[in-house]
């Protein structure tokens, strides 16, 4: 990799423009894979995922595939999945609960913990020189029962690595009445041929929505009024918000945008449609807020529902909506092909209705088959396809350049559509890939 | 008009773009799912790559026809192949009806091929039928997936 000197990958990451390679050369995606997606802390999953000891999922940390698994009734590990012996994934893609993962190919197995217990024809080993387990992920740390990982053995703890972007995860439990969060009701897997950074710079841009999803706030526009409160229609929370992003220039203006040193962004201050995440004078919202008032006290609850943050990205594999509960992880597979997993959580002590709703918005909102989701892929391939020519070799990220306020943990952009958040995401790509 | 024309009328439709047309083949109560999970039964706590009912519906084929409807513009060009129709019930004055589905799709350079199990229920109207409910499941539903922009 010599040839990715930090003065060389220094002059691709200019304060306002970024060079096209960073979306479309493939070495300088397996150099992130092994900088970025090697060091940086991933989110792998959430703790109600892990129920019972043995319960695990897989996962993917770049291009390792892992399991995630609960070793002990109070302990979490992260194991590559790759048998020591002849590199067979020890464990089929999915979840469930096991006691052994023992690799199909000449049934080596492992506990919870990945120590190796047996091996067929151990007589023809020398048995100290056999390996002891399966490759154990050395840091897994959980914020708010979101999990958390790093393929590096040493770095900062999770909790500075998040800096203020834990007020997002705050935000997302702290709504949850008791914060009791559970990942329910399916998990959308969708893919797109482009880069992964695409994905991360849409999320919070207050200036694609007018053009990109134009289509869907016109036919949202044209599509039966909302019922009145209680008497919603079944897709009202996913009208509102397609029209929602219609709003005019002056709200997306208005937001507040945010960024930390460690590349993650925070949209706030977006809303103008209170039925949409307020759910004013619906019944069910109100039972809702009685239930969070029990537990934390009229006042406590009056704040939590009046955080308005919108999307907040982590860099770099993660972007969330803390207020309607849908969570998005990434997983680059190739320069230019990415793979995106989508997961809805349920309040276990709040009114059904709410999670109806949560389902109901992911699948019109954020789903494959989505009326939203579909033009936002549909032009990350198209940016793929322009960056792949090397006719033109930047790309502009300037808008508000120049007028970030530093903040205390980052920059604030002078408005909502201030570029501010992946100037900050470049930032961060730089200090990964040239440590 | 039999059932098995009424099947391969409907695919007709969708393949031609006349997709008003093919609106109108649904009642006003009907449902048109595309599960996200294999067998899955309910559609109000889980996931749908689509779960539309008459008003979505319509809206999804307004959406087709914006000028700046990104990822449909221009529609995908398909082949819907009904196969295996099977009438599993009649009763309460609808017919459901089993079939399988090969569909395979052109865009942007692009031809994917999907694979489904379909259940249509189908109500007798006059000479011909009008769709209650249709029910997609995906073989690959649960797999990572590309965008879907297409009816199926």
């Amino acid at each position: 990799m010599g040839a990715f000197e930090r003065q060389t990958l220094a002059a691709l990451v200019q304060p306002d423009r970024v060079h096209r390679s960073l979306y479309a050369d493939p070495a300088l995606f397996d150099l992130e894979m092994e900088r970025l997606f090697g060091r940086a802390w991933l989110v792998l999953g959430h703790e109600s995922q892990l129920k019972a000891p043995g319960d695990y999922f897989t996962a993917r940390m770049g291009r390792e595939p892992v399991i995630v698994v609960k070793k002990s009734p109070v302990e979490i590990a992260v194991l590559v999945n790759r048998c020591v012996h002849r590199g067979t994934t020890v464990c089929p893609e999915g979840r469930g609960n096991a006691e052994r993962f023992v690799c199909p190919y000449h049934g080596w197995s492992y506990d919870r913990a990945g120590v190796l217990q047996a091996v067929p024809f151990a007589d023809g080993y020398d048995r100290e020189k056999l390996p002891r387990g399966l490759k154990v992920v050395p840091r897994v740390a959980a914020y708010r029962g979101f999990i958390f990982a790093s393929l590096s053995p040493s770095g900062e703890s999770l909790e500075s690595f998040l800096g203020q972007a834990k007020a997002s995860f705050d935000d997302f439990v702290d709504r949850a009445p008791g914060g009791e969060l559970e990942v329910a009701g399916g998990v959308f897997r969708h893919a797109y041929n482009g880069n992964w950074k695409l994905m991360l710079e849409n999320h919070l841009d207050g200036a694609h929505p007018a053009w990109v999803h134009a289509s869907s706030v016109a036919v949202a526009r044209a599509a039966p009024e909302p019922g009145r409160p209680g008497e919603e229609h079944y897709f009202d929370i996913a009208v509102r918000q397609m029209r929602q992003n219609g709003a005019p220039d002056s709200v997306w203006e208005g937001t507040g945008m945010r960024a930390t040193p460690r590349g993650h962004g925070i949209m706030g201050d977006y809303h103008d449609d209170s039925r949409l995440v307020a759910g004013m004078g619906n019944p069910a919202f109100d039972e809702y807020r009685r239930a969070l008032a029990d537990r934390v006290g009229r006042e406590e609850a009056d704040r939590i529902l009046g955080v308005t943050l919108w999307n907040t990205v982590i860099y770099p594999s993660c972007s969330f909506m803390s207020q309607f509960r849908q969570l998005r992880i990434l997983q680059p597979l190739a320069v230019d092909r990415t793979a995106v997993h989508t997961y809805s959580f349920r309040m276990p002590q709040a009114p059904p209705s709410m999670f109806r709703d949560t389902v109901a918005f992911s699948n019109v909102v954020n789903g494959t088959g989505s009326w939203v989701l579909t033009d936002d892929l549909e032009v990350y391939e198209r940016i793929q396809r322009g960056f792949a020519s090397g006719a033109v070799e930047w790309a502009q990220i300037g808008r508000g350049f120049g007028r970030d306020a530093a903040e205390p943990d980052g920059l604030r952009g002078a408005t909502g559509t201030s570029e501010v958040y992946i100037r900050a995401q470049m930032r961060a790509w730089l200090d990964y890939m040239a440590e | 008009m039999n059932i098995e024309e009424f099947l391969y009328h409907e695919a007709r439709l969708l393949d031609t773009h006349r997709l008003e047309a093919w609106l109108d083949l649904y009642t006003d109560d009907a449902t048109y799912w595309v599960p996200l999970e294999q067998g899955q039964q309910d559609a109000l706590e889980t996931s749908s790559i689509i779960h539309d009912d008459r008003t979505l519906l319509e809206l999804r084929v307004k959406q087709a026809r914006h000028p700046r409807a990104h990822a449909r513009l221009p529609l995908a060009r398909t082949v819907h192949q009904v196969g295996n129709i099977m009438v599993l019930s009649e009763q309460y004055g609808e017919v459901r009806v089993a079939s399988t589905l090969t569909l395979v799709e052109f865009r942007a350079e692009r031809q994917r091929v999907w694979g489904a199990l379909v259940e249509h229920h189908l109500r007798r109207d006059g000479e011909t039928f009008r769709i209650a409910h249709k029910r997609v499941e995906l073989v690959n539903s649960e797999g990572e997936i590309d965008g879907v922009a297409i009816l199926f």
